[in-house]
């Protein structure tokens, strides 16, 4: 080989080995922590930049969420562990309706929450877990001034290489818990179908209807 | 630092103009009610609730259900008469800003309260922080209508008799659901009852100018509650339910301050036979 030919080797090589390291350590998972440390401030940052959800846009918000905090969530899990048993009794279409229903009261719901966001900040907690755990609550807080700071955990499974978000807890009320109970009562008096619809009916008319 | 002396250097008190004597005797009522209420119970409040299964959790947790949803409709009905008109009325006609000290002088108020029940549960670095507030909002915050404190960062408590006695090893009891006052236990009834004893308002020597405070905190606590409500009706397909499901986390949250034992830490929670769901994404 040419002398020339060796030198271009050797540059090459070391163009590969310089860009090696600088590389981020792609093959180590983020931790659950800093997962939701990032989407949450991501999430607070794009809220507060955008008046129109604040206002309650809800079509920009089901975006927002979709792009943001969905891929981070295990949905399927969290529904199927508020229905229940009805979970199992359901038919793949009836899961698929009861998941979409799900989302959208969860997002109408919340939605109207956003416009009080104006100079929040998210504080982590120190996460509390073995190292090789498979499931772990992620523990922060939204400070505001004037008032309590409002506690915002989260209970995050390990599928594969990822964190998946199944609970939130907002004010210590666990979302899962909260509506198991309600889930159960309605789907015990209407069947499952029963209670797609009530959900539909409700998101229909941007909620019970009884308040003012 | 007299309650009485902080209410003398404020301006008049923006209430409505309520019969002294008439707001006297409704509160007394009340107490009374309130009182008897768990005097005839105390002897339930040995029945701790079991976190069960769905269908006996209900049962144990609410074996007063009954009771219960009748009372919270009386509320819903006393509420949407008087309550909600009235603190809808003071939201259109108060500008924010007066709101804002109108909240900052009671949650004042309520500092003293908190800080008394810190040391009764043997906090008492709290209820250092917490008397700290009080004097820093007293004396820098005009009288507490300014929350001076809380931009200096000692963050905000929230504690009352209720809690004491949860911390003291009291069990909560069944839910119980009271006139007027809502969501309570068995424990946290007669707690709440003396929370109005233990009201800094209480120091007050003018009848009239209690009534009149106290009437207008009301006013400004229900006012504050409207985004909650929307949020609970939005989201509850049984609102009786929702609201002691949420109101149960979330009383267990606060007198653990944040923390409460969760009986599976690291594990995953006892959700029952855990449904199939497709795992693979």
């Amino acid at each position: 080989m040419s002398w020339q030919k060796i030198r271009l080797m050797l540059a090459a090589c070391a163009v590969g080995v310089f860009a090696l390291a600088t590389q981020p350590a792609l093959a180590q998972a983020e931790s659950p922590q800093a997962l939701i440390e990032r989407i949450g401030n991501e999430a607070l940052e794009r809220i507060k930049a955008d008046p129109a959800v604040r206002a309650g846009d809800t079509e920009k918000l089901s975006a927002l969420v979709d792009e943001l905090v969905m891929p981070h969530v295990n949905f399927e899990r969290m529904t199927a562990l508020a229905a229940g048993r009805w979970w199992r009794q359901a038919t793949p279409e009836q899961r698929k309706q009861l998941m979409e229903e799900f989302r959208a009261m969860l997002l109408r719901t919340y939605a109207g929450a956003l416009n009080a966001v104006d100079d929040q900040t998210i504080r982590m907690k120190p996460l509390r877990a073995a190292a090789d755990a498979t499931d772990v609550i992620v523990r922060s807080e939204i400070v505001q001034r004037g008032s309590e700071p409002i506690q915002l955990d989260y209970r995050m499974q390990k599928i594969g290489d990822s964190w998946k978000i199944y609970d939130v807890n907002v004010l210590g009320m666990w979302l899962i818990e909260t509506y198991r109970t309600q889930f159960a009562q309605e789907a015990s008096r209407s069947g499952v179908d029963g209670l797609i619809r009530s959900l539909a009916e409700m998101n229909r008319q941007g909620g019970t209807g009884t308040g003012s | 630092m007299s309650a009485a002396s902080m209410a003398s250097t404020q301006p008049a008190a923006p209430g409505p103009a309520v019969p002294a004597r008439a707001l006297d005797g409704l509160r007394r009522v009340l107490l009374a009610a309130a009182a008897a209420a768990c005097l005839a119970l105390t002897g339930c409040a040995s029945l701790a609730p079991v976190e069960g299964q769905e269908g006996g959790r209900t049962a144990q947790v609410d074996p007063f259900e009954s009771f219960n949803r009748a009372m919270h409709g009386f509320n819903d009905g006393l509420d949407r008469a008087v309550l909600k008109p009235v603190a809808t009325g003071y939201q259109n006609v108060v500008p924010a800003p007066a709101r804002q000290m109108v909240g900052s002088f009671f949650g004042n108020l309520a500092d003293v309260w908190t800080a008394v029940n810190q040391l009764l549960q043997g906090k008492p670095v709290d209820a250092f922080y917490d008397l700290f507030r009080v004097a820093i909002n007293t004396t820098f915050g005009f009288g507490g209508i300014i929350d001076v404190a809380s931009d200096l960062g000692i963050e905000k408590h929230s504690e009352d008799f209720g809690q004491t006695l949860a911390v003291w090893g009291v069990p909560s009891g069944p839910y119980l659901v009271l006139p007027f006052f809502g969501p309570s236990t068995v424990r946290d009834a007669p707690g709440r009852a003396v929370d109005v004893v233990g009201d800094p308002l209480n120091q007050l020597d003018s009848h009239g100018q209690r009534n009149n405070l106290w009437a207008l905190r009301v006013v400004d606590d229900r006012a504050r509650l409207f985004r909650a409500e929307r949020l609970m009706r939005g989201a509850a397909l049984d609102e009786y339910s929702f609201i002691r499901d949420a109101w149960l986390q979330r009383r267990r949250s606060l007198i653990h301050d944040g923390n409460p034992p969760v009986d599976y830490d690291d594990e995953v929670p006892d959700y029952g036979e855990e449904p199939d769901y497709d795992d693979e994404e």
